[in-house]
């Protein structure tokens, strides 16, 4: 589904991703975890051509997103993706949130739109919030809106850039209850976090980065059981030590 | 000091006998008529100019965000061009340099070239402010909307503009106020508005006391209703949740 190949990005002088690759199989759940500035929320703005790359390609579904040729709005368009910081379109309400790139990149007709809308909103239990704006919601609500609103788009896989890192710890349970539900039903997802419970619970595969480079790609069993390399076990040390 | 003489504004222009209705009538006008007359023309070119500042201003602040590096230096150059050179001596470009220039201009009314001058001049500020509008967004609402599968004329459409005005409402009302007050150079290119009007009437009638406060007042008028219709669209466009919004 999604093939990383080769990936290098340089910010002029600063290579922040050195060779990276990696592959995502249909149904798959991969969790990419690794220090801050390791490069892993930059891989996965990658895969959808959020941030440019200089060497290497990926392909998702079969589409090469280096290629300038590809129409990139319309691979976008089924890739759902999920922010750190929600990013919900403010000056809308939750309803028009979820329809307006069904009916403007999708072309469904409102009605359509917003049946879907409110199915999904139903989804992540926030149906009678549907009339409000997003500053009017909690981080966790919001967040939960957010994963309605890619899912609307009904994509073929979905990417994660660290969800829950924004999130007062109360609310972090409910956005990762939607994941764990997402991932149960066969969704393709890719999940940069650091809920290193969630990647036990649902990933098939963990992936650790380090200064830009993928330096481990491991079942769950093998990360968590015998990470090969040091940083990696310093950095499970780190992080499970509480 | 003498004492302070309104009746000014009842003499007709030519005469100077005092019109009983304060308006003129059979050919000849009062001063009244001419300082409503003046106004209008402050007014037309105000309003004019701010319509081509609106649009000129929005166009290049929004190509000076774009990843595009060509018009981002287009949107640049026209940003520092219009603003780094005093608004008199644009007018007096507009007037005297440009038609010299471009001969097909020559016929053009000078009232035109006063509204493009004054106009691009404030569309250098204006795009200033949207471009500052756009970036206070920072990077995330642009990639959720492309990330969401609009294309970029599209993420700016839906989800970057609309926040962008919302923010800027503030300098853009002090814009919109400015280009009223800055109206009055249109004097020395003899278009017949307020200031022009002022300078001739005291002119004539040696009454500057009288013919300057009525003149200030009107700016101050114009300038006023402004910042309450700006006021009127801020509190229209809130967005309930957000600083400063109500809603709940």
């Amino acid at each position: 589904m999604i093939e990383i190949k080769n990936i290098s990005k340089w910010y002029g002088a600063f290579r922040v991703l050195t060779d990276c690759t990696t592959q995502v199989e249909k149904g798959e759940v991969i969790v990419v975890c690794g220090p801050s500035g390791s490069g892993k929320s930059t891989l996965i703005k990658c895969v959808n051509g959020l941030e440019a790359f200089q060497q290497g390609d990926i392909f998702v579904n079969g589409t090469s997103v280096g290629d300038p040729k590809t129409n990139l709005p319309k691979l976008r368009s089924h890739v759902g993706m999920v922010f750190q910081h929600f990013e919900l379109f403010p000056h809308m309400t939750i309803t028009e949130n979820l329809s307006i790139a069904q009916v403007k990149v999708l072309g469904r007709s409102r009605d359509e739109a917003n049946e879907r809308g409110m199915k999904l909103l139903d989804r992540v239990g926030l149906k009678q919030h549907a009339h409000k704006h997003p500053g009017q919601l909690s981080g966790g609500q919001q967040q939960r809106v957010a994963i309605a609103r890619a899912l609307s788009m009904d994509p073929i896989c979905m990417l994660f850039d660290e969800p829950t890192s924004a999130l007062d710890p109360e609310m972090v349970n409910e956005v990762l209850d939607v994941m764990v539900q997402l991932a149960q039903e066969g969704m393709t997802m890719m999940v940069v976090t650091h809920e290193m419970g969630f990647a036990r619970k649902v990933s098939n595969r963990v992936i650790f980065m380090d200064q830009g480079s993928i330096v481990e790609d491991a079942t769950k069993e093998d990360f968590f059981g015998k990470p090969r390399s040091e940083r990696a076990q310093q950095f499970l040390s780190k992080i499970l030590s509480h | 000091m003498s004492t302070w003489d309104w009746q000014v504004f009842c003499k007709e222009t030519t005469s100077g006998d005092v019109a009983p209705s304060c308006f003129g009538s059979g050919g000849d006008i009062t001063y009244l008529d001419w300082l409503l007359s003046a106004w209008g023309w402050t007014l037309s070119v105000s309003v004019l100019a701010l319509l081509v500042a609106l649009l000129l201003g929005s166009l290049m602040g929004i190509l000076r965000t774009t990843p595009h590096r060509g018009l981002v230096l287009l949107g640049n150059a026209w940003t520092e061009l219009f603003r780094n050179i005093p608004l008199l001596v644009q007018i007096f470009l507009w007037y005297h340099v440009v038609p010299a220039l471009i001969p097909p201009l020559r016929g053009v009314p000078s009232f035109i070239l006063v509204v493009m001058g004054l106009g691009l001049f404030t569309s250098a500020r204006i795009s200033e402010q949207v471009r500052a509008g756009i970036q206070s967004l920072a990077g995330g609402q642009r990639m959720a909307g492309l990330a969401m599968g609009f294309t970029l004329p599209q993420t700016y459409r839906h989800v970057l503009l609309p926040m962008a005005y919302r923010i800027i409402i503030p300098p853009l009302t002090s814009e919109s106020m400015n280009i009223i007050k800055n109206s009055s150079v249109a004097f020395a290119v003899s278009i017949s508005e307020l200031t022009l009007f002022a300078l001739q009437a005291q002119e004539e009638t040696s009454r500057g006391i009288e013919v300057y406060l009525a003149v200030s007042g009107l700016y101050f008028i114009s300038a006023f209703a402004i910042n309450r219709a700006a006021l009127f669209i801020e509190n229209r466009v809130r967005v309930p949740g957000m600083i400063g919004g109500g809603g709940h």
